[in-house]
């Protein structure tokens, strides 16, 4: 338990002190201070474009993050072989990979700790008042950045980081696609697609399950349930794309 | 009493690795048995490529074996136990550029679980003992390569291990720094452990190892005490003269095959005393001078030369 406290406090050192990390959250501050000027566009929607552009810099500049952080993790360790020294201590190569994990959690959880201050700050000087909604979603992208990261982490035990990287924005473009997915295999009429469909529903992450910004900009009602299933859904997930992760991490060879 | 464990033991160790898109397999090390005495600075010795680091990657646990198997203290190195008493220095040591060395030794430290107090106890003697005091809290990326060398070793020592592996430590070092890395592992020798490093810089070994073992092309050529495996009789004699005539070079031509002219001085090498006292006799008669006698004994060198020689041929 240590030697992963140990390996994800480290991680985390290392993204706090790298200089790309500041420009990402620069540019999304950028970005949610540019609702303003589109407020001048729009009268009477200021709340909605604040929160709207707010949530959604928010995630796609964690989304960056969490991509740009963890394809290089594991790929660095073991191109600059500062990995030799950490396993030739009694270290599991699992505890270094969870290590790892949680390193990139926490160095998210801050960033995002930041960006949604800075957003409470708008909405509190603009309306006065925010409601449960902003922080319930904000969670939920934190979630979501969550079960991206595994995959970075997933395809980086194995893979260059260009290659990690495109895989890992290609399952977050389809993750947000999947229910169209099925639907499009339904609708071709082939049974091969059909059933090649389903599979790829059923295997790849659904992150539309934790998209709530319409809610949060609408206020429109969320259900509690939903809400559980998401995190059960996004825990059952992570644990096994970093079981899989361990698997191919545990047969490979530092050359 | 129980019998001593070995501090490394390997059984048939082989490795082949598999690369490029065919797959092409490449036999790194072949079938290596080895034993190391706990107690000893073992020599690793081997020409670029012999498949040095690969043993020491797989005693690591950084690679896995294709088959064979190897022992730390009698356990398996597939075993993460097996490096609870084991220290390594990596090859050409490079570490985390964002930290400082203290930062460093900490999260060393943290990986074994020592108590913040441990640490920093332990680190204080630590930079002590590697002469780094005084750069704890300068980044590492700003280290030259010899500090890095130095904390390098410093990691591989905070569990205190009783035995401590090191790749090429001596690689990239100048003279001064060569012979710290030396002092420090007859200081670890002094204190029980057992060192195993690879080297390809032969002096190095002979200074300091009790025993070697040399690879080359991925197989084992010979292991043992250096005094055994060295010929300890003089294996020939080097004689300077000066003021040689041509004539007495032709002469001297039919008593030894060697011979080296350089300017006035006469190089000459002959195989035995006896030889030799013939040719000083002669040397005496025909008035020349003679400015050394230098009598060569068997060196790594020409040990390692000579199953180079074997290794090309087979």
């Amino acid at each position: 338990m240590k030697a992963i406290r140990a390996i994800a406090v480290n991680t985390f050192r290392e993204a706090v002190r790298n200089k790309i990390l500041y420009s990402l959250v620069f540019f999304a501050l950028v970005m949610m201070l540019f609702s303003l000027v589109l407020d001048q566009a729009t009268v009477g929607q200021r709340n909605k474009i604040i929160k709207d552009l707010g949530l959604g810099s928010i995630n796609i500049f964690g989304v960056i993050i969490a991509i740009v952080v963890g394809i290089n993790l594991v790929y660095k360790e073991i191109e600059k072989r500062t990995i030799y020294p950490i396993l030739a201590k009694p270290v599991r190569r699992s505890q270094f990979l969870i290590g790892k994990y949680f390193g990139i959690l926490l160095t998210l959880a801050v960033e995002m700790l930041f960006m949604s201050s800075f957003l409470f700050l708008l909405v509190l000087f603009y309306e006065g008042v925010f409601d449960a909604h902003l922080p319930l979603a904000l969670f939920m992208i934190f979630i979501e950045l969550a079960v991206v990261s595994a995959f970075a982490i997933f395809f980086s035990s194995f893979s260059t980081p260009f290659l990690s990287g495109m895989f890992t924005f290609a399952i977050y473009v389809i993750g947000h696609l999947t229910s169209y997915l099925q639907e499009f295999g339904a609708n071709t009429g082939s049974a091969v697609l059909k059933h090649l469909t389903t599979f790829f529903y059923y295997v790849l992450p659904n992150l539309e399950r934790f998209n709530l910004k319409a809610e949060a900009v609408y206020q429109l009602p969320i259900e509690s349930g939903r809400i559980v299933l998401s995190l059960l859904y996004a825990f059952l997930y992570i644990v096994m794309v970093l079981t899989l992760s361990v698997l191919s991490f545990e047969r490979r060879d530092f050359k | 009493m129980m019998p001593m464990l070995k501090a490394i033991e390997t059984k048939g160790l082989t490795k082949v690795f598999r690369s490029g898109l065919s797959m092409k397999p490449l036999l790194a090390l072949s079938n290596l048995s080895l034993s190391v005495e706990s107690g000893t600075i073992f020599g690793f010795l081997g020409p670029n490529g012999a498949g040095k680091t690969t043993t020491i990657k797989l005693l690591t646990g950084l690679i896995h074996p294709t088959s064979g198997s190897a022992f730390i203290f009698g356990k398996s190195v597939q075993n993460i136990t097996s490096r609870e008493k084991m220290g390594f220095l990596p090859e050409r040591p490079y570490f985390y550029e964002y930290l400082t060395g203290l930062e460093f030794l900490h999260f060393c430290g943290q990986l074994f679980g020592f108590s913040r107090s441990t640490r920093d106890k332990k680190i204080d003697a630590l930079f002590e003992l590697v002469q780094l005091k005084g750069s704890e809290k300068i980044q590492m990326r700003q280290y030259s390569k010899g500090m890095l060398q130095r904390i390098g070793l410093a990691q591989a020592l905070f569990n205190d291990p009783e035995l401590v592996i090191m790749d090429e430590p001596m690689s990239g070092l100048d003279p001064i720094g060569r012979k710290e890395v030396r002092d420090i592992i007859l200081h670890l020798k002094d204190e029980g452990k057992t060192v195993f490093f690879s080297t390809h810089i032969l002096s190095d070994a002979e200074l300091i190892c009790d025993e070697v073992a040399i690879l080359i092309q991925g197989e084992l050529r010979n292991q043992g005490r250096l005094e055994r495996l060295l010929n300890p009789k003089i294996k020939s004699i080097d004689l300077c003269l000066k003021g040689i005539s041509k004539e007495m070079c032709r002469k001297i031509k039919t008593m030894t095959s060697s011979l080296a002219v350089h300017g006035e001085t006469v190089l000459i090498s002959v195989e035995n005393e006896h030889r030799l006292e013939k040719l000083l006799a002669w040397v005496a008669v025909q008035k020349a001078q003679v400015i050394s006698i230098t009598p060569r004994k068997e060196t790594l060198e020409d040990l390692f030369l000579e199953e180079s020689k074997v290794g090309v041929k087979s």
